[in-house]
């Protein structure tokens, strides 16, 4: 039973991960992606690792997926013309592609009998999130702090990268603003009826 | 009828960075179909992970498979940053002539 669901949505990972890299346009690639993730994500469900399965939905669904279509649909690109001479590079491609599978399969025909085959996605009988969570804020403490360090740098970084500076732009000084004294602001006067300033 | 097992997510994983690797190459002039491939690849290697931590009763390998996918988010945002610069500088995409731009 699990194998004939393994077997569905397996096969849905692998044809949408196909259109992705061959659809004519990039916004049906990224609704491609989008239909992989989900799909891999039921895989992970599958065996029992959900809050992986989660966090792919709420990571690349939710956040990448919605960036890769912003993008995609904010740049005035002619696609068409981009999309010129794809065809000429397909037979290089799958020759690359058939190189790299037998690879791989020469590693699986020369490497022994791997012997795990316990299928336990809890050890010691708590959840999932609990169990991720008991090793990662003990054991991977710094690691997950970096893993949020490296977050930071990247959200800084993509914000100097596209922050544009326009001249003829009112900006506020909050600096300038708060400096202001009351000499600064006005003066007294003391003029004169009917003569004026 | 077999069990569902380790090398069934080993050989799902080597196709899916397979199709990833087949799609660099495909979409060579398309930057930001290179980037989809590149998460492709890096969701091959989250099901390799997560599919070792689950069939050998060990939690590791699926914070590994966090870890991985903080830099997959953090590389597709910068990777789409320095793309919208390019654009905004040349008005096209096109990788062939990135080579402009160093000084």
């Amino acid at each position: 039973m699990a194998l004939i669901a393994f077997g569905l949505i397996a096969a849905i990972v692998i044809l949408s991960a196909v259109f992705v890299i061959a659809a004519r346009n990039p916004v049906h690639s990224v609704l491609w992606l989008i239909l992989t993730f989900f799909s891999a994500a039921g895989l992970f469900v599958l065996i029992g690792a959900e809050f992986l399965a989660m966090l792919l939905i709420v990571v690349y669904v939710g956040a990448v997926a919605v960036l890769f279509l912003f993008v995609v649909m904010m740049l005035d690109v002619d696609f068409v013309e981009l999309k010129e001479g794809t065809l000429r590079y397909w037979p290089f491609a799958l020759l690359v592609g058939l190189i790299f599978l037998g690879e791989l399969g020469l590693v699986w025909a020369t490497s022994g009998e791997i012997s795990a085959t316990t299928f336990d996605p809890s050890p010691g009988g708590e959840t999932n999130a609990e169990a991720i969570g008991a090793v990662m804020y003990t054991d991977y403490l710094l690691l997950f702090q970096m893993a949020g360090v490296i977050l930071l740098v990247a959200m800084i970084g993509a914000i100097v990268l596209t922050l544009r500076h326009r001249p003829n732009v009112k900006r506020q000084n909050v600096g300038e603003q708060t400096g202001r004294r009351r000499a600064d602001a006005f003066e007294m006067k003391d003029p004169t009826p009917g003569e004026g300033i | 009828m077999a069990e569902l097992g380790l090398i069934h997510f080993l050989i799902l994983s080597a196709a899916l960075f397979t199709v990833g690797v087949v799609g660099i190459f495909v979409n060579r002039k398309n930057i930001i179909v290179i980037l989809m491939a590149l998460e492709l690849i890096l969701l091959s290697v989250n099901i390799n992970l997560v599919a070792f931590s689950v069939f050998t009763g060990t939690i590791q390998g699926q914070i590994f498979a966090m870890l991985v996918l903080t830099v997959a988010a953090a590389e597709a945002a910068v990777g789409l940053a320095i793309l919208v610069v390019y654009f905004r500088n040349r008005r096209d995409i096109s990788v062939e002539n990135v080579d402009l731009m160093k000084g």
